[in-house]
């Protein structure tokens, strides 16, 4: 390779690494305020400011949805596996929220743990599946249990 | 190695590239039509819809193709620039100046139809997540890539420019295209992966992958089609240009 082209080619390769660093640097020193969300085992670490508008998200726990007969109030249980967090809520959920799916709900958090949300949103999966699909998966695996 | 370098240097020729290309485009428009038109046909009307979100998954028939080529297009615009910048090869420049539009244009068809999905799905049209965030990034370096292609009154000077700002921004494919793994998003993880089986109904993958397809014949057709508009201008005094209008 001619000597010119060669410093330039290392001059490009440079700049990659340059910026690729920078970025990266950038991205691990802000890496908690690029999630989008707290996760509820954080939330019970204490690692979630109190009082302030946060994001919480996780699975909504199975039984653990509650709606007031005479409102819109509505309560459900937010977990990621060791920690759980209760989310109060009051207004219309979105279409495809669901026990057992997961969700993603923006508010304040209380001084004894609670969460008091003003949004909630859906969080899909990357999985697709046919209705008569899903069907067949979830008789397959009540017959299991 | 050596016809490798002989092909390399004529392709720099833009009178070469011209007539060569002139013999592609029947092929690609062909591919791209019929990969597009069954892609289309089968995805919208025969593949079964989403247990969960019911027909408007369907978009994900124009989302992940357009999202698949704005981040492969960058690739092209950002390799055209830095063989630009050390080859100082004029049709790679061309061929950066033509990529930007195409990608900005392909970018934002990925955050509308990614916008109009997420209101019924997650109940928003947008949020500020690192996928949806760092693609919006994308958006911004190909409008920069067009912005400063038109900044400069010397070619060279705009392609090199240009070149630069391409090249830094490549830091931002891997992080959109890991943005899902790296962080909490809204936004899911990726259903068609590298390694491994797509988290996905057989029946309605195979439509996508014939988008994904029509989708890169489409791309490499607008592509060279910019391009070969783009030597046509830069080339207009030349003979073999004016007696092309003979």
């Amino acid at each position: 390779m001619h000597p010119v082209r060669k410093q330039r080619l290392i001059f490009v390769l440079f700049i990659i690494t340059a910026a690729s660093t920078a970025v990266a640097l950038m991205s691990y020193a802000l890496r908690q305020n690029i999630n989008l969300f707290f996760a509820p085992s954080q939330i019970v670490a204490g690692e979630a400011p109190v009082g302030v508008r946060i994001r919480v998200g996780g699975m909504v726990v199975e039984d653990s949805f509650k709606r007031a007969a005479d409102s819109l109030d509505a309560s459900f249980v937010l977990t990621d596996g060791p920690g759980q967090t209760r989310v109060y809520f009051s207004g219309i959920l979105p279409d495809l929220f669901a026990e057992g799916e997961a969700a993603v709900a923006a508010g304040v958090l209380a001084e004894d743990g609670s969460f008091m949300a003003s949004e909630v949103l859906a969080k899909h999966d990357e999985n697709y599946t046919p209705p008569e699909v899903a069907d067949a998966m979830k008789k397959a695996h009540e017959a299991n249990q | 190695m050596a016809s490798f370098y002989q092909w390399f240097h004529r392709m720099g020729s833009p009178r070469w590239f011209y007539e060569k290309s002139g013999r592609w485009l029947p092929w690609l428009a062909a591919a791209a039509f019929l990969l597009i038109g069954t892609g289309l046909i089968w995805g919208l009307v025969f593949a079964p819809e989403d247990a969960r979100q019911g027909n408007s998954f369907r978009i994900i028939y124009i989302h992940v193709p357009a999202a698949f080529l704005a981040l492969a297009g960058y690739y092209v615009m950002a390799v055209a620039g830095a063989i630009g910048l050390i080859w100082k090869m004029k049709l790679a420049d061309m061929v950066m100046k033509s990529a930007a539009p195409l990608g900005a244009a392909l970018t934002f068809v990925a955050l509308f139809t990614g916008a109009v999905w997420g209101k019924p799905t997650w109940g928003t049209y947008w949020v500020w997540d690192a996928r949806i965030t760092s693609m919006l990034v994308l958006l911004f370096l190909y409008l920069g890539v067009m912005a400063l292609q038109h900044a400069y009154n010397s070619l060279d000077t705009a392609a090199r420019a240009s070149a630069l700002l391409a090249l830094v921004g490549t830091v931002n494919i891997p992080i959109i295209y890991k943005s899902v793994d790296w962080w909490y998003t809204l936004h899911q993880p990726a259903t068609i992966k590298l390694t491994g089986a797509p988290s996905m109904h057989p029946d309605m993958f195979r439509p996508l992958l014939l988008m994904i397809l029509g989708f890169y014949a489409f791309y490499a057709l607008v592509l060279i089609l910019n391009t070969r508009a783009e030597i046509l201008h830069r080339e207009r005094r030349t003979g073999w240009v004016q007696s092309l209008s003979e």
